[in-house]
């Protein structure tokens, strides 16, 4: 089957492995990219006639690395390496060598490439351009219609972000355990905010919501990888739980969707289940940590088929441990969620008043303290807190949705 | 005579169609299935998670061991299943090429079947 979008496929599927192993070949991200580049030329032209090979990405390894080789032999003048048609009649026999020689690295491979993305020095944006760029492989263009930039600003953006990477200087040695350990902290963070970068986006933003499924895809080789790992279980369920809602998020006006008023009817099933599955894998092992706590409350919800089942006493559990774990207002913000839930919106506000310090610039605790007071009768501080939140709101939709309270207030109904 | 048509494929490569990709798949696929089941040919079909959501049992010690992760780690991976009552195995490997027609790339093994109990609830009964 010489399918060209199953050749695309194979291509997208291969190009972490890859690319990560030219990177310790050439240790350099520019050669290795083209390298890869090249093989893929190569690929599009020979696959299609003679189908592709056992193993896609050990061939890509093999001929992007003779390519490589072969360019700077050519650019030094001295003898090629056997031309394209000799190439791409590799043997299984040379694909085979090639694998041995790379399944053995190719975990920490991976690990690096990824881990070069979240450079501590890069600005955010810039670790998920980067490692949307060259981990997936998305275009250029692309990415700068999803992060709303024009395609020349995001190549900028891009090359910047490389010269920072290469200057800070790309770790080759094998890491120990506890570097390694460190890595899939960083690696699991950046795909994080890939992922979100992705789930925050509108129905009208098709560019920008595609990162939530890149995401995903990176989070399951990363735990293919590290197949024993249960924050990467974590990580991958929390993706998959929150990604379900997707189709359920949105009105057809664009306006956002709160959990309660959801159709669940429209929640993907499918993901839902491997969601679940995973955070059961996951608390097996018994070492809880953020994103499995997260996870954990995410499956909460997916497992009540009405609000009214939402097991939220649990679910207040879960948050006072994530408060443990990863202290912060956002999470205590959350928490008293929970606690308007079991034990009313008075002791929930007692638990928002005190973060008003920190978050004060932040519209979710405008939209929460307001929401609460107006449960109290409190309308005119409601007024004031909504009329907060809507100046914060950084999309449309959670701007309209601030908007049907304060109408509601305006017309004497409660929502 | 029973053949389970086991369906191998990489993953990852799977794992990056895009969901339309992955419906046309599925849409093509539903096809054989549906010609398969009025012909009284199909019995029992099975998609398979990820890999990632596996757990092995591993026996070689007391107590045995569970491991994350799928038993084999290989190239492609046993996606999913079929059962199918053919009448030779050249009646397999034909509704094979059918389903691999439509679901591009991977392998199927086409697997006699020894014993199938498509209900176990009902009592067991051997000379039945």
């Amino acid at each position: 089957m010489h399918d060209p979008a199953w050749i695309e496929a194979a291509l997208t599927a291969a190009r972490p492995q890859a690319v990560s192993a030219l990177l310790r070949y050439f240790r350099d991200l520019d050669l290795a990219e083209e390298a890869f580049q090249d093989a893929c030329l190569r690929a599009l032209r020979t696959w299609p006639e003679k189908g592709p090979p056992r193993d896609p990405a050990a061939w890509l390894i093999f001929v992007g690395r003779n390519a490589a080789i072969d360019r700077t032999r050519r650019a030094a003048r001295q003898q090629p390496l056997p031309d394209e048609e000799a190439l791409s009649d590799l043997e299984d026999a040379e694909a085979a060598a090639a694998e041995r020689l790379d399944t053995a690295h190719f975990r920490d491979d991976i690990l690096r490439l990824l881990f070069v993305c979240c450079h501590p020095d890069l600005p955010v944006t810039q670790q998920v351009a980067l490692a949307l760029r060259i981990v997936c492989g998305v275009p250029t263009e692309r990415i700068a219609r999803a992060f709303l930039v024009t395609p020349a600003a995001m190549e900028q953006r891009i090359t910047r972000a490389k010269g920072r990477v290469v200057r800070a200087g790309v770790p080759f040695e094998a890491p120990d355990a506890a570097e390694r350990a460190a890595r899939l902290q960083s690696v699991a963070a950046m795909l994080y905010l890939l992922f979100n970068e992705g789930y925050s986006a509108g129905p009208a933003e098709a560019d920008r919501g595609a990162l939530a499924a890149e995401a995903i895809r990176l989070a399951r080789l990363l735990l293919r990888l590290f197949p024993a790992e249960p924050e990467v279980m974590g990580l991958t369920a929390l993706m998959l739980l929150q990604a379900s809602r997707t189709a359920a998020r949105f009105d057809g006006d664009g306006t956002i969707v709160l959990l309660d008023d959801q159709d669940r009817g429209r929640w993907d099933r499918g993901m839902i289940a491997e969601g679940l599955v995973l955070v059961d894998k996951a608390l097996r092992h018994r070492r809880p940590g953020p994103y499995q706590v997260q996870a954990a409350i995410a499956a909460l919800h997916a497992r009540a088929a009405r609000p009214a089942d939402t097991d939220w006493q649990q679910i207040e559990v879960l948050y006072r441990l994530l408060e443990q774990l990863q202290p912060s207002p956002v999470v205590t913000l959350n928490r008293a969620v929970a606690v308007s839930k079991t034990e009313g919106p008075a002791t929930a506000l007692s638990l928002v008043e005190p973060l008003a310090d920190r978050l004060g610039g932040y519209f979710h605790f405008h939209g929460l303290r307001g929401a609460l007071l107006l449960q109290l009768g409190r309308r005119d501080e409601a007024r004031t807190a909504f009329g907060r939140a809507i100046a914060l709101a950084s999309t449309a939709a959670e701007a309209a949705h601030i908007r049907r309270h304060l109408d509601s207030l305006e017309q004497g109904t409660a929502v | 005579m029973q053949y389970a048509i086991l369906c191998y494929h990489a993953e990852e490569v799977v794992g990056a169609w895009t969901k339309e990709e992955d419906e046309a798949v599925m849409d093509r696929l539903a096809v054989v299935q549906t010609r398969l089941a009025q012909a009284g040919k199909l019995g029992p079909v099975a998609r398979l998670m990820p890999t990632t959501t596996a757990t092995t049992l591993r026996k070689h010690q007391e107590p045995p061991l569970v491991i994350d992760g799928p038993f084999a780690e290989t190239k492609e991976q046993l996606l999913g299943f079929y059962i199918v009552d053919c009448d030779s195995l050249d009646e397999a490997i034909r509704i094979s090429r059918d389903l691999a027609a439509a679901n591009p790339g991977g392998a199927y093994e086409i697997r006699p079947v020894a014993l199938l109990r498509p209900d176990p609830r009902e009592p067991h009964n051997p000379d039945a």
